[in-house]
């Protein structure tokens, strides 16, 4: 049977256990006097025979589908004499037999090969069967155990309550552990750079040129590895667009939480974070065709010189794009922050512009702080508006005017088109994204811990 | 109960009934009397510092106050006592209009501070509160320091721009609300992280840095424990030979110890106001003697 067969059925089963688990305990409990009389309500007995039809046949399931594979290759490549030594012929070879297997191999196969992949099929289809069949007994036979041990006094609500215990956690862990696959993936490829490219020369190093040539004796063939025109890079472009997104953000979040009035804030609220939803692409080409050909009109006008994509471009258009979130953080910090303390400022006789700013702003500015710090690894992290507005070109300057490259552009450009992960040039990529994981990883740490604190001062 | 039969002194007439949204309450008493919007006792006074006449209040549609008058005279406490939603606090947020605040909140009627309008288009309230300060019923010092959250009136008002005048003010406001012996050492220190009673007298301290004439006390003690609530009763006598004090409170008894007068409020009406003595001993009107002597309430 298909597994996907099998997982429907299985669903069905899992159904049909939760069914005969509930009328089964309605049975003992009619018989004992009542629902009253049970431990748990019947919908617990239930579930718990459902849990137990389900769980141990899903798993069973779930470590098949991991290890069915990796078995059968290992027996296939077993019956093969002449195996290749090394684990890339070893893959070309299990390739073939697949292949083979399909009936798409061109070419004429050996008989030990032909030999190899009828084993391959026996072996899958001997697996299903049997995957079948094992699944299925799990499955009637924990069910059926379960459903005869239904008795009154039996307390299916705590046993249910710690299963769902242990899934919650579960599914906690999963979190944590992308994460930390993330972390290991990346970290892996980036050491394997590091072999080939010192850490101090990519740390340091002031040219950034990833190019490398086919032939050693080409024009730049070794390709420089210096990151720092990217950091700087990627640092103006978000200071551009903090400088505008957290004045912008901020008075119109101080604006909806303390002036306007109801109507308007009702108004105002989503359509400011409408901005939030429209896709970085879409900023992109407003930065592409509207925004960076004004600056380089405008700079040219007052004679100035200027490229047409340009670090402050792009800055402008990603500071419009981050403003929803200052705001809107900014603005339920505000919000939070108790009428008592604006009373208090009223009474003693201050204007509403002196209670917010020397008494709502300082109270709510730990808040505040913490919304933009998430502001900036946001802006830290996005690449569209950057690869549309402001170029490729990894210019180390200070010039808001000129074409510069982020870390997230670079990385999506070497990996962009032909890969080779021998070669530096791909790897280089790992490395970048390591670095710009770990900035973001500390900001966000910063970030949290200063919201963690404005919450403490207040509950 | 015969119950208008043992009402004398009549001081203010007002009239004909306030039309009444009220919806009836269930009591022989109120029966007769939710309709009339007299007020027994004496709430008017010679030498008044805030004179309030004919006020009403409505928060949107409904009407929170109906057709109070009343006097507070100088250097005079008096307590407002009823029970809860019957209109004291909004009362007496209409003294320094914080009722501003409130979206949809309206007030009539005659409002006078030493003669001048309290409400009118030409009236700043940012001096007006300055001259009627205020304590809120739960304590809500700034998160500033003990010396910030004092000096914070003075600064915004012009009054100390010399930090050696800021630091004298600062120390006599904190020793006349009784917390500078305990906070000397630490005004560098929060001031939330004082223990509530220390909390609302340094809220005492602040409303009375800025110097004002009169203080409006919202259940004051309400939030406290007896010890501080003791303290801060202590407080309002020695506070009541400098300033007028209007307070709001829950406890009979904290009226009987601080006031000079108590008005009895009830749904949104001004039923009497005599001397607290008076009031607790020989009530006039029935409301007031069955309030006082805990029938309802």
């Amino acid at each position: 049977m298909q597994t996907s067969t099998l997982f429907a059925l299985l669903l069905l089963l899992t159904l049909v256990a939760y069914g005969s688990g509930f009328s089964r305990a309605l049975g003992a409990a009619r018989k004992g006097g009542g629902v009253r009389n049970l431990a748990s309500l019947p919908n617990y007995y239930g579930m718990h025979t459902a849990l137990w039809c389900g769980l141990p046949a899903l798993l069973l399931l779930g470590v098949w589908l991991v290890c069915d594979d990796s078995i059968i290759r290992a027996l296939v490549l077993g019956r093969i004499a002449e195996r290749p030594d090394t684990l890339a012929g070893q893959h070309l070879l299990y390739t073939q037999i697949q292949n083979l297997a399909a009936g798409s191999l061109i070419g004429q196969p050996t008989p030990e090969l032909q030999a190899a992949a009828a084993y391959l099929l026996s072996l899958r289809n001997g697996g299903q069967i049997l995957q079948t069949v094992l699944v299925l007994i799990l499955s009637v036979g924990f069910g059926s155990y379960a459903l005869l041990r239904i008795r009154p006094e039996f307390r299916a609500r705590e046993q249910v309550e710690k299963v769902l215990r242990k899934l919650l956690l579960a599914c906690a862990c999963a979190a944590i552990l992308t994460t930390v696959g993330i972390l290991l993936s990346v970290l892996f490829e980036s050491l394997r750079f590091f072999r080939q490219i010192p850490v101090t020369e990519f740390l340091f190093g002031l040219h950034w040129s990833p190019q490398m040539a086919l032939r050693a004796d080409q024009v730049g063939s070794s390709g420089a590895f210096g990151a720092v025109p990217l950091f700087t890079g990627t640092l103006m472009v978000s200071a551009i667009a903090m400088l505008v997104a957290v004045p912008i953000g901020l008075m119109s979040a101080i604006y909806l939480a303390e002036y306007a009035s109801r109507r308007v804030r009702a108004l105002a609220k989503p359509v400011l974070e409408i901005l939030a939803g429209i896709p970085t692409v879409v900023y992109g080409f407003f930065a592409a065709l509207t925004v960076a050909p004004f600056v380089r009109d405008t700079a040219a006008a007052m004679g100035i010189a200027a490229s047409s994509e340009s670090a402050l471009a792009a800055g402008l258009v990603m500071g419009v794009m981050i403003i929803p979130f200052v705001s809107s953080l900014s603005d339920d910090v505000i919000n939070a922050v108790p009428q008592s303390l604006r009373d208090g400022a009223l009474g003693l006789g201050s204007t509403k512009s002196e209670t917010i700013r020397k008494v709502v702003f300082p109270a709510a500015l730990p808040g505040i702080v913490g919304g933009v710090l998430l502001a900036v690894s946001r802006a830290i992290g996005e690449t569209m508006i950057v690869v549309m507005a402001a170029g490729l070109a990894a210019n180390l300057t200070a010039n808001p005017l000129q074409s510069v490259t982020t870390v997230t552009v670079q990385i999506v450009t070497l990996l962009v088109g032909d890969q080779e992960f021998d070669s530096p040039k791909t790897l280089a990529a790992f490395a970048l994204g390591l670095m710009l994981f770990l900035s973001t990883l500390i900001l966000n740490f910063i970030a949290l811990h200063v919201v963690k604190k404005y919450r403490e001062q207040y509950d | 109960m015969t119950a208008t039969t043992t009402i004398t002194t009549t001081v203010l007439d007002v009239g004909e009934a306030a039309p009444n949204s009220q919806k009836p309450v269930e009591h022989p008493i109120m029966d007769t009397l939710t309709q009339s919007t007299e007020t027994v006792g004496q709430p008017l006074c010679e030498s008044a510092t805030l004179r309030m006449r004919h006020v009403n209040v409505f928060y949107a549609e409904t009407q929170a106050i109906f057709d109070v008058s009343l006097d507070i005279g100088r250097n005079e406490v008096v307590a407002m006592i009823g029970p809860s939603g019957c209109g004291k606090s909004t009362f007496l947020r209409c003294l320094n209009r914080m009722n501003d605040t409130i979206e949809g909140c309206r007030v009539e009627g005659e409002l006078t501070l030493d003669g001048e309008a309290i409400y009118g288009p030409k009236v700043d309230v940012v001096p007006l509160r300055a001259r009627v300060g205020m304590v809120f019923q739960k304590p809500n010092p700034f998160p500033k320091t003990i010396y910030e959250n004092v000096a914070y009136g003075p600064k915004i008002h012009g009054i100390a721009s010399r930090r050696a005048d800021l630091d004298e003010i600062v120390e006599t406001s904190l020793q006349r609300a009784g917390l500078w012996n305990e906070v000397k050492d630490r005004l560098d220190k929060p001031g939330t992280g004082l223990s509530g009673g220390q909390q609302q007298r340094l809220c005492i301290a602040r409303a009375i840095a800025v110097s004002p004439e009169v203080i409006l006390m919202d259940e004051p003690c309400s939030a406290l424990d007896p010890i501080a609530t003791a303290r801060i009763e202590e407080l309002i006598g020695e506070l009541s030979e400098n300033y007028t004090i209007a307070m709001v409170t829950h406890s009979m008894q904290q009226a009987a110890r601080v006031s000079q007068r108590t008005a009895y409020f009830h749904l949104g009406k001004l039923v009497e106001v005599n001397d607290t003595e008076m009031v607790f001993t020989n009530p006039q009107h029935p409301l007031t003697e069955a309030y006082i002597t805990g029938r309802f309430g």
